[in-house]
């Protein structure tokens, strides 16, 4: 009895490794940057897209308010998904939407806001892009959620419904 | 074209494995002589994979980008010599050269087993036969090398450029020569252990595959860390990386091996033990492949990740484990009890002993690499396993391990005594003494360490003493576990005596600590073939006033665009030093890293030196048969 018993744990055995090594191969393993969470934000001036006047970062995002700073362009096609959202989130009165106008051509983006209606606050303008890359972006469209000159959320694509749902309970 | 030829070679490749296998079976029931078509056969279907194989190389070097291989991985600026080398520097051409060596060794192995049995020979092509069959179709059904691209991109998207460097280049070759050798143990096993056929002869034939395989994987594991230490630039040379354990785990199997078949071609005992771990090292082999190929693991070596392949490699995994475990399980038989219980002082008992350390740093690696995979589905938890797990478990036991290392091989077989042996406790005395003195003098005065560099040295002298006293007799025994003593040594006295220093610097600026002053003067750019250099010129001034020019290097690929740091190393006989910079994100100052590593080149060299003891041992059987 005891040579049967043996064979019979090690299959058992070998079959709960498959299984577990079946499942594991289900889990996705691709890379995540890591997530500039609770990281201050950078200090930098910028111009206002509306006014050419010149502004830092210290006017911008002051204190405690909550703000979502969203990178866009005009020939960006997922900012027009998400610029819905950014129209609801502009409703809300405790989180500022600010707006990172991304390599674009200012007349195309006036006609985009024309077209979607302006949920910004304030519009920043980078022209040549080195804005986005000291704030670690990826692409456009990339929202920032800030709060107290931290960056507390930061979302790599257009925005969604649970997304939305996410910042908003954040603000609160 | 050449992906045309190479796709149907592949395919006709597949069709001849059902053609051996039906003569094979003719063949194994009917006549007493072994038909020479089968061997024939075998020659086709490798013939046929060359074809395969060499279109592909082609490919490459004609810069097809018809071909989705040649578009993923290639680029015209890319030197001849990495286009080339490109071939089996990804998934899909990597699998074509498992097939390769998998068909040349099977072809061999039939050429050079003739005075044995035919039905072994015949079972153990059928067995390899599954083995090729499974990698054909994987090749075929989820990693085709001749995809077609339409329309016909222009450029290709470039080899990773921390894959452009010669190690690298052979490395995959070499280390698959040892992986897919296992592959011979196994289905040779398989078919000893199902006809009986387990014998002296036997061992003695079934060692020469198993010392080709050990010194091709040892070889392997040496390039592939020595490729760490050049081109990954973090100053060191293993990282306990899964993708390091998995090629480590079929070592350390195979060790075992090769220590158990001496056992048995002189003894004929310890077959349980050989069957075993034939099977073993083959399924870890496998499991390694599966593991880095499926994705299932983060790692450096970032294959493209495809559920698909992961299953399938999995679903034909476990049938091989199956397969083994129905054949060791019912066809098995240990034909002499009482050959399996040792006195306890001989050199069997040593060797068993070796034995179940090798399992334990194999279990240790294997759960380390693992765990995480377990982790991850029972609780969803991400962890990784880091070097302090396996320096915790493995180090302490390295101790014995040494011991029993220098003391086995004096013991003699089936008994042995302590006459004529006080030189042993001379020599620990010896080792002892040394050893407090390094550790004393230079203040690192932890018990383990003067503990561990004593067992090392203690093996170091006895096998030192052998070359002495026993000339070449026993020599490939004496130099391997010689060239550990010393691979022991140069790891323990690279980690102590290592120091580092990090800051960051801009041009014209000077850092200074009591030992060293450096000094960045200057910075130049250079264009190479499909890369732009910025190399660094740094003073460094010791502190004895010897003066050393580092010159570190970016270098900013066209083809994909990436930024390596191409680290600049000073090697002498003693000493590395070696120093690496980086950007520092929209800053004008660089990251500089400088380190003294001593030992780094007798590392190479130990490992060297051991494999090169598996290949005296394979000749000197060689002539002596």
């Amino acid at each position: 009895m005891k040579l049967r018993i043996f064979p019979i744990l090690l299959i058992v055995f070998f079959i709960t490794i498959f299984f577990i090594f079946y499942k594991g191969l289900q889990n996705s393993n691709i890379y995540t940057p890591v997530v500039n969470i609770e990281k201050n934000i950078p200090s930098f001036k910028s111009k206002i897209f509306s006014t050419n006047e010149k502004i830092s970062s210290e006017q911008i995002f002051k204190g405690d308010k909550f703000y979502l700073m969203n990178i866009w362009a005009s020939w960006c096609v997922p900012c027009r998904d998400e610029h819905p959202l950014l129209m609801i989130l502009s409703t809300q009165k405790n989180i500022k939407v600010i707006g990172l106008n991304y390599k674009d051509n200012k007349e195309k983006a006036k006609i985009f806001l024309k077209e979607l209606n302006n949920p910004y606050d304030k519009i920043l303008l980078d022209e040549n892009g080195t804005l986005a890359i000291e704030w670690g972006a990826y692409g456009v469209p990339e929202s920032f959620l800030i709060h107290n000159n931290k960056i507390i959320k930061k979302i790599i694509g257009p925005l969604n419904e649970d997304l939305l749902l996410e910042i908003k309970k954040l603000a609160e | 074209m050449a992906s045309l030829i190479g796709f149907y070679s592949l395919i006709f490749g597949l069709c001849v494995s059902f053609l051996i296998i039906l003569f094979s079976i003719k063949n194994f029931r009917n006549s007493n002589i072994f038909d020479n078509k089968i061997i024939s056969l075998t020659f086709l279907q490798f013939f046929l994979v060359i074809v395969s194989f060499l279109s592909l190389i082609l490919s490459f070097v004609k810069s097809d980008f018809s071909n989705q291989t040649v578009f993923n991985h290639s680029h015209t600026t890319k030197p001849l010599f990495y286009k080339v080398s490109g071939t089996w520097g990804n998934h899909e051409g990597s699998l074509l050269l498992w097939l390769l060596v998998l068909t040349l060794f099977i072809f061999i192995f039939l050429l050079k087993s003739k005075e044995h049995n035919k039905q072994y020979r015949i079972l153990t092509l059928l067995f390899q036969q599954i083995i090729i069959i499974g990698f054909f179709i994987f090749v075929i059904k989820t990693s085709n090398p001749f995809n077609y691209i339409f329309p016909v991109p222009n450029e290709g998207l470039g080899l990773n450029p921390i894959l452009q460097d010669p190690a690298l280049a052979i490395h995959p070759p070499i280390l698959y020569l040892g992986y897919v050798g296992t592959s011979i143990i196994f289905s040779s096993t398989l078919a000893a252990t199902s006809l009986n056929y387990i014998s002296k002869e036997w061992a003695k034939h079934i060692k020469q595959w198993i010392l080709i395989s050990w010194i091709f994987l040892t070889l392997g594991i040496l390039l592939g860390s020595i490729w760490a230490y050049y081109e990954l630039g973090w100053g060191g040379f293993w990282f306990w990386d899964p993708v390091e354990n998995i090629s480590l785990m079929p070592w350390l199997a195979l060790t075992s091996l090769l220590h158990c078949i001496l056992v048995l071609e002189k003894r004929l005992a310890l077959t349980s033990w050989v069957v075993v771990l034939s099977i073993s090292t083959f399924t870890l082999s496998m499991c390694g492949t599966f593991l880095v190929r499926s994705g299932i693991l983060n790692s450096v070596h970032t294959f493209a990740n495809d559920p698909e392949r992961g299953l399938f490699i999995l679903i034909f995994l476990f049938c091989l484990i199956f397969l083994s475990l129905f054949i060791f399980f019912f066809f098995h038989k240990t034909k002499n009890k009482d050959s399996n219980s040792f006195f306890w002082f001989s050199k069997e008992t040593s060797i068993l002993i070796n034995n179940w350390f090798m399992i334990y740093f194999l279990t240790v690696v294997l759960i380390g690499t693992t765990y995480p995979i377990f982790l991850e589905v029972i609780s969803s938890k991400k962890i990784s396993v880091g070097p302090p797990f396996y320096n915790k478990l493995i180090i302490p036991f390295l101790i014995p391990f040494l011991f029993a290392m220098a003391i086995g091989p004096k013991l003699s077989w089936i008994k042995s005594d302590l006459k004529n042996k006080s030189y042993l406790i001379l020599f620990l005395i010896i080792s002892l003494l040394l050893s407090a003195i390094i550790i004393k003098s230079f203040n690192i005065n932890f018990l383990i360490n003067t503990i561990l560099v004593t067992s090392a040295f203690y093996l170091f002298f006895i096998t030192l003493r052998d070359f002495f006293i026993k000339g070449f007799k026993n020599l490939a025994q004496n130099l391997t576990h010689f060239g550990f003593s010393l691979l022991i040594l140069s790891i323990l006295f690279n980690n102590i005596f290592s120091t580092e220093i990090i800051t960051n610097l801009k041009i014209g600026e000077t850092f200074e600590t009591d030992k060293y002053k450096i000094n960045f003067e200057s910075i130049e750019q250079k264009e190479e073939q499909n890369f732009k250099a910025i190399i660094g010129k740094f003073n460094i001034k010791n502190f004895d006033g010897n003066i050393e020019i580092m010159k570190p290097e970016l270098r900013i690929y066209n083809q994909p665009n990436i930024v390596t740091s191409e680290a600049d190393i000073k090697t002498n006989l003693l000493v590395d030093k070696f120093m690496t910079m980086n950007l520092v994100q929209n800053q004008d100052y660089f990251n500089i890293r400088y380190q003294i590593k001593p030992f780094m080149l007798w590392i190479w060299f130990s490992v060297t030196l051991i494999s090169f003891g598996g290949l005296i041992s394979l000749f000197k059987k060689k002539y002596e048969a």
